[in-house]
């Protein structure tokens, strides 16, 4: 047999099991592919590799955005989200919270999500119960002024004047009472803030606050927010509408790496992204593969 | 009279409003700060109008056994009880050990991560079952897709691509120039083409012609 003849038997022979593993493929049990997906997401999770990160442009024009606040400032903050979005967003405002503090600025939060107020109390209460703030005492450093229904128009009210829009914080506290939240002497509008720091998981949240407010009011801004919704507002980065732009966990952990924070949630949440990402790229592939399979099979 | 006077508030409130935007004078301004809180009130009425509407379409799908009456009826039952609760509580539902506290973080909350977590397992399967490349358009969109998928972890960078000397040729920088210029084109595209269907839809609804947002039909 010549060697010509021999390598078309092996030809022959890998392309009937791969045809035949292909034919197997497409009847393949879904619930495979979740096994497989769950074993990637625990696996890092449980046993952190702590993947190499690279800090990327928007990323650290965010950071230098809040480094450029003037030390002691009182800076506005908005948590636009609520419990579905924790892994990708509670990171990033603990951080902004953190780089906040250590420049010694002021916090006044809001929230614009109905669902929101009790994991935004929960995640600043967190980072102030921190041995490092533990002396940032609320009323003084920071407030939560919780939230208030509305989307845009609580976004233009508060140009007109914080304290009416929002006459009681999240524990139900005077704003105009001074005495028990003197943070609030200084706070009138938008004017009394150098940026708002933005941590949004849709509507209502960046595209809102970048339309009704940095346009308007001219109130300089940085954004973090989910992955999906991270493409959206792009264009208000590279207009310059957006100091800076954290997108979702990747965002979040990149933060983390500029910030010096370590191993942080986001960082330790990446590993498992990671291989997340690469198994549904390697189903991508996969999935057209068999296709393609099933129809030259047809064919033939 | 009944569709003429809504007609002419529109017409005179969204003026108005456009004006406000241009003109900081008081007497713009008060009248305008007056009509945002006004539009607040309504927003938080809508709440309660929307648990009202809740509870009548699944009260009736309960009485009526439709298909799925027993989710309906753990959703009325939810409802009540977080809303009773929260009533009963009253100020005090802050409290960390309030009960009002302890739905949000032990049924809320885990409840909407499972939803948002189930996403991932989905996601890999219909990208392995409907993710199907029969056209060049089709192919252009898979290639930039596995690009940035795997250039935004740190996978891409250090592992799939950490050979290459060339720092632009590597996963995140290529995943950040389709980010920043065909995914920002196009998105800006979309934009500009949203914000003038917005202005247009703004202006009939101001002048009159585009009425449906009153109901019913003429």
């Amino acid at each position: 047999m010549g060697l010509l003849a021999r390598l078309e038997k092996i030809a022959r022979r890998w392309i009937f099991l791969v045809m035949g593993l292909l034919a197997r493929l497409e009847k393949l049990d879904r619930r495979w592919i979740f096994l497989v997906m769950a074993l990637l997401v625990l696996g890092p999770l449980i046993w952190p590799v702590g993947l190499k990160l690279t800090v990327s442009r928007p990323v650290q024009m965010f950071a230098d955005a809040i480094d450029a606040v003037p030390e002691g400032s009182t800076v506005l903050m908005s948590c636009d989200y609520d419990p579905a979005s924790r892994p990708e967003l509670v990171p990033m405002t603990k951080t902004a919270l953190r780089q906040l503090w250590n420049r010694h600025c002021k916090v006044v939060v809001t929230v614009l999500w109905p669902g929101g107020p009790g994991i935004v109390d929960e995640t600043l209460r967190e980072v102030a119960a921190e041995p490092k703030y533990r002396d940032r005492g609320y009323g003084y450093d920071w407030v939560n002024l919780g939230y208030k229904a509305g989307n845009e128009a609580v976004m233009v009210l508060m140009g007109q004047g914080l304290t009416g829009t929002f006459p009681q914080d999240y524990e139900g506290h005077s704003t105009t009472d001074f005495a028990t939240l003197p943070i609030m002497k200084n706070v009138r509008n938008y004017a009394s803030f150098p940026l708002l720091v933005n941590i949004s998981a849709g509507y209502p949240g960046t595209k809102e606050w970048v339309q009704q407010v940095n346009s308007r009011f001219h109130l300089p801004m940085v954004s973090g927010c989910t992955a999906v919704s991270a493409p959206e507002y792009y264009p208000y980065l590279q207009s310059g509408q957006l100091r800076g732009l954290l997108g979702g966990m990747a965002g979040a952990a990149e933060y983390e790496k500029a910030r010096g924070e370590g191993l942080g949630p986001a960082s330790r949440g990446m590993d498992a992204q990671s291989l997340a990402h690469v198994f549904v790229a390697f189903c991508i592939v996969l999935g057209n593969l068999v296709q393609r399979g099933r129809k030259s099979g047809g064919a033939a | 009279m009944k569709r003429e006077v809504p007609l002419f508030l529109t017409a005179v409130i969204g003026l108005f409003m456009i004006l406000s935007f241009f003109v900081p004078h008081q007497l713009v301004s008060v009248p305008a700060d007056f009509l945002q809180q006004s539009a607040v009130i309504v927003v938080a009425f809508g709440y309660v109008l929307g648990g009202a509407n809740v509870l009548k379409v699944n009260f009736d799908g309960i009485y009526k056994r439709q298909s799925g009456w027993p989710y309906k009826l753990v959703l009325v039952v939810a409802l009540l009880v977080t809303v009773g609760v929260g009533l009963a509580e009253g100020r005090t539902w802050q409290d960390p050990h309030s009960i009002s506290i302890w739905i949000y973080n032990h049924l809320y909350s885990p409840m909407q991560a499972t939803l948002f977590a189930l996403l991932s397992f989905f996601i890999a399967s219909a990208a392995f079952r409907a993710f199907r490349i029969r056209t060049t358009e089709a192919a252009l969109l898979a290639i930039a897709a596995l690009i940035v998928m795997l250039g935004r972890v740190p996978i891409g960078d250090h592992y799939l691509t950490a050979r290459i000397p060339v720092k632009w040729l590597q996963m995140s920088s290529i995943q950040q120039w389709i980010m920043d210029n065909p995914q920002n084109a196009a998105k800006r595209a979309i934009l500009i083409g949203a914000a003038m269907g917005v202005m247009a839809t703004g202006l009939r609804v101001i002048l009159g012609i585009e009425r449906s947002y009153l109901g019913g039909e003429d």
